[in-house]
């Protein structure tokens, strides 16, 4: 372990080393719904993955890394969150994730507002996540808005992708933001796409602009490429009726791109999701009927969907607790654990690793970019002390684009500052 | 217990009342003369016991659990171990126990044996599942003192929380709080996690009540935005100073009342529960995440001559750890959670094992339906952090912070809260190391009564709200 620290701190004091890094002797965990490889080999270079596996040669002249012991695996992606978004969500000033009285909403493009040097990004980024999904909410309408997908690599290029894809509400959340019911969600989802195309036939007709129009010029634009099929519509909802009714969409609207967020009752319909081809951004661990239109809710969810054939990735969504995005490994590690219970229905550890890594990069079509170790993906590269779903494991070096990142945030700079709670010669300030 | 104060003016409440309290019995002096003639008041005050417990154990076989791994919930360990419980109590626990004469004889090889998780911390059933505007009784948010209220006037015994906790969490015990919008926000209530048609029949016999304070943000907001005192933090103490030296007040004419007699004084059920504190009964669970604030409420207590029992959500208690340890206050905290306001930015996955390290009373709490159910996960993350930082704390140490202390912390230690022969057989076998993501609770026993088995779908309790809903009776 010393070595390898010393290794990753060398790393971050002399940028200039060779431009090939072998990560070696460590259980490898590809990302890619593959078991993990005993004494696997992780070689990059170029900021890329250029193979992980057993069996892997050390090209001459890299970095070598020991990693006996350990394990190493690709970053995890967050299914859904608003990283970068907030420094404190609760801090109004601070927050970025909605827009109450903004007239517009479709429109709305969370990009710009991504700030890396959030403190919380360095948590995550610490605790093991690489890149995320980073969605806007919605606050006076179904439509939230266009999420991002970053990185979370130190850097001021957070945004891998803008405008990824396109957030709506259509369950409970959406009758209320629709002025009270789920017809009226769909009303406001038709009449949207609908002036969409009137915006496409005649940009100059297209009024838009009026303090009483219901859809706002730029809306109406940025809801084109959601009517392409361009840009994925991500839409929340749980109830197994839900779900087949945004499905039915697909009928009117060939081109849709729809991904699922939530579904907590999804096992009940996982049979239509996976005919229809949608995959899921799933609510992770939630058991409870917290309200009606997820009654059904059971931890196996996740696990039916996929045994039917649905593409399943994790997130926080639903999650009563502040959303950690570092502890998405608990959850794929509490669904294996499931796998031990009569009646549920687990991932393997391969599969549960998968949902927190290659998981959402499927369901974004980034898959060929971020979440896993296959040649080509970004290094994003974790080392482990431990099984990375278990509950005391955590990174100990942690390589985002092939860069190491700093080990250190300011959680950590607080736990030193009070390892003795008691003044010292000078008071706590001055210690740092 | 932590901080029991039993005083002559207990002897007011009446016998009914005398044997729900806390170590009632032990503490009540003895005559000085068997002649000697009660207080002219006594007996004539008010029952401070009007909504008994009338929980009763269900029935349990002798039994043994054999080569477990059992840690204590004091911090003991035996590897290799057995537990032998019988008629709702713990017999013994050790390494070779015979089996008596019809025990149900379980073994366990590979698997760990604890006393069942408590969390100090809840809102089941006050805010229960599903979570609609008719179910949502946990804040009394209408004056920022209501310390008349009661949450198990709130407590909606059909939560399917309960069954999840039981299940996948190992939760035998827990304290149902008011929420924190308020100053004082009223009475808690704790309960035994066994379904009932009532709430009195999930009552914990014996346990004292909780006052739920809250300091910070939530008060300050809630009634600042409603251009009322407090909206600020001065204005929160200033609004509590005033409390306590009215109910100082009330409690003097109480106190003079039994002692001299005459008219009785007029009764307030929000001075009450505070005359309550005042006197010892009733323990202060006391919501406050930054340090600087527990030092103010600290401070206050003094000033009026009350404990406060625990900080709970005390995301800061790190900071502080030395002087909750000198004033024998414990920290409920969560092991992960910061940063989602201002009050908890600077939360530390190492607060629970800098507590430990310093020697101050601490425990994990959820706070939360879904955190609930798997509070020795969070234990897991806080142990880790802890190790990461150099402090180093073995498991069945880390254990207590799910066990003993809430049970100290609730007022219930000596019934339960470790496996100590005698206490209530509240006992879960889990299904490998409970301190592993990849573990559940396998079996969970109640006063001796198994109320949980993995392998028995006819022992997974289905609520009356879940009955005949999608997905009734499902593995949840």
């Amino acid at each position: 372990m010393k070595a390898l620290l010393l290794a990753a701190a060398a790393l971050i004091a002399a940028p200039a080393f060779s431009a090939t890094t072998a990560i070696v002797g460590g259980t490898v965990a590809i990302g890619d719904g593959s078991g993990p490889i005993p004494n696997g080999t992780v070689v990059f270079t170029d900021g890329r993955i250029v193979a992980a596996g057993a069996r892997v040669p050390v090209p001459a002249g890299a970095t070598v890394i020991d990693a006996h012991g350990k394990w190493v695996s690709a970053g995890m992606v967050a299914g859904l969150s608003t990283l970068g978004l907030a420094d404190s969500e609760g801090v109004e000033e601070s927050n970025d994730v909605s827009a109450g009285k903004s007239p517009f909403n479709a429109a709305i493009d969370i990009a710009p507002a991504i700030n890396p040097n959030s403190i919380i990004l360095n948590n995550e980024r610490w605790g093991g996540v690489t890149s995320a999904l980073v969605s806007p909410a919605t606050a006076g309408s179904i439509f939230a808005g266009q999420g991002a997908v970053i990185t979370l690599g130190v850097g001021p290029d957070a945004v891998l992708r803008p405008r990824a894809f396109q957030y709506v509400e259509m369950g409970e959340d959406g009758a209320a933001a629709a002025g009270g019911s789920r017809p009226a969600a769909y009303v406001m989802l038709h009449d949207a796409l609908a002036q969409a195309q009137d915006y496409r036939h005649s940009p100059a007709a297209f009024g838009g602009r009026e303090k009483d129009s219901l859809i706002k010029r730029p809306d109406a634009q940025a809801l084109l490429a959601v009517l392409d099929g361009k840009q994925p519509l991500l839409v929340h909802v749980e109830r197994a009726s839900d779900i087949r009714s945004v499905l039915a969409l697909k009928k009117e609207y060939p081109q849709l791109k729809l991904v699922l967020v939530g579904a907590e009752e999804g096992w009940l319909v996982a049979r239509d999701i996976a005919a229809a081809h949608v995959p899921v951004i799933a609510a992770a661990l939630v058991d409870l009927p917290e309200s009606f239109e997820r009654v059904a809710a059971t931890e196996s969810n996740v696990c039916r969907m996929e045994q039917a054939g649905v593409t399943v990735a994790l997130s926080t969504v639903d999650a009563s607790a502040p959303g950690s995005q570092r502890n998405l490994k608990q959850f794929a590690g509490n669904l294996v654990a499931i796998t031990k219970i009569p009646g549920s229905t687990g991932l393997d550890w391969g599969h549960a690793f998968a949902s927190i890594t290659s998981g959402p990069a499927v369901v974004m079509g980034m898959d060929g970019e971020i979440g896993s170790l296959r040649p080509g993906r970004r290094a994003d590269v974790v080392v482990w002390d431990g099984d990375p779903l278990e509950l005391a494991s955590a990174p100990v070096a942690v390589f985002i684009g092939g860069q190491p990142q700093p080990q250190s945030s300011r959680q950590s700079e607080l736990r030193d500052r009070y390892m003795n709670p008691e003044d010292g010669a000078l008071p706590k300030a001055y210690q740092r | 217990m932590i901080h029991t104060l039993v005083r002559a003016s207990r002897a007011a409440v009446t016998v009914t009342t005398c044997l729900a309290l806390m170590a009632c019995t032990a503490s009540a002096p003895p005559p000085a003369t068997a002649s000697r003639a009660p207080p002219p008041g006594a007996g004539h005050g008010y029952n401070h016991d009007p909504f008994p417990s009338t929980y009763h154990p269900y029935p349990g076989v002798p039994t043994l659990l054999t080569n477990v791994t059992v840690y204590d919930g004091e911090g003991g360990r035996i590897d290799h171990g057995a537990v032998l419980f019988a008629d709702g109590k713990i017999v013994q626990i050790g390494q070779d126990i015979a089996p008596p004469a019809g025990a149900t004889v379980i073994d366990g090889t590979g698997k760990w044996v604890t006393p069942g998780v408590i969390d100090i911390h809840s809102h089941l059933g006050d805010y229960p599942s599903p979570g609609v505007k008719a179910l949502s009784d946990g804040n009394e948010a209408t004056a920022p003192v209501t310390s008349e209220v009661w949450a198990e006037h709130s407590v909606w015994p059909q939560d399917p929380g309960f069954s999840r906790a039981l299940a996948n969490g190992g939760v035998t015990t827990l304290e149902i709080l008011p929420g924190s919008a308020n100053l004082f926000g009223g009475r808690s209530v704790v309960l035994k996690n066994v379904y009932a048609r009532t709430v009195q029949g999930m009552k914990f016999p014996g346990a004292p009540y909780g006052l739920k304070m809250a300091c910070g943000e939530n008060p300050k907001r809630v009634y600042g935005s409603k251009g009322r005192e407090p909206s600020t933090r001065m204005g929160n103490i200033a609004v509590d100073r005033e409390t306590w030296a009215k109910a100082a007040e009330y409690k003097r004419k109480w106190d003079k009342y039994e002692k001299d007699g005459g008219d009785p004084p007029t009764r307030d059920l929000a001075m009450d529960t505070l005359a309550g504190v005042l006197a010892g009964e009733i323990l202060v669970q006391n919501h406050c995440y930054r340090s600087d604030e527990m030092a103010n409420v600290i401070d206050m207590s003094k000033e009026f001559g009350y404990h406060v029992t625990a900080f709970h959500h005390a995301v800061e208690a790190y900071k502080i750890a030395d002087l909750l340890k000198a004033n024998g206050i414990c920290a409920a905290v969560w092991a992960d959670w910061y940063g989602f306001k201002m009050e908890s930015y600077d939360g530390i996955p190492e607060n629970l094992a800098l507590l430990q390290k310093e020697g101050t009373c601490a425990m994990i709490h959820s706070d939360d339906q879904n955190g609930i159910q798997r509070l020795n996960q969070e234990v897991a993350k806080a142990q880790a952090a802890g190790r990461r930082a150099g402090i180093d704390i073995p498991d069945e140490v880390a254990w207590e912070w799910l066990s003993i202390n809430p049970a100290k912390a609730l007022g219930i230690a000596d019934k339960t809260g470790s496996l100590k022969p005698g206490k209530m057989a509240d006992v879960v076998l889990w299904n490998g190391n409970p301190l592993s993501v990849y573990t559940r609770p396998e079996k969970v026993w109640i006063d001796g009564a198994m109320l949980y088995d993995a392998n028995n779908p006819k022992l997974r309790p289905v609520s009356d709200f879940e009955l005949g809903q999608p997905g009734s009776g499902d593995v949840k």
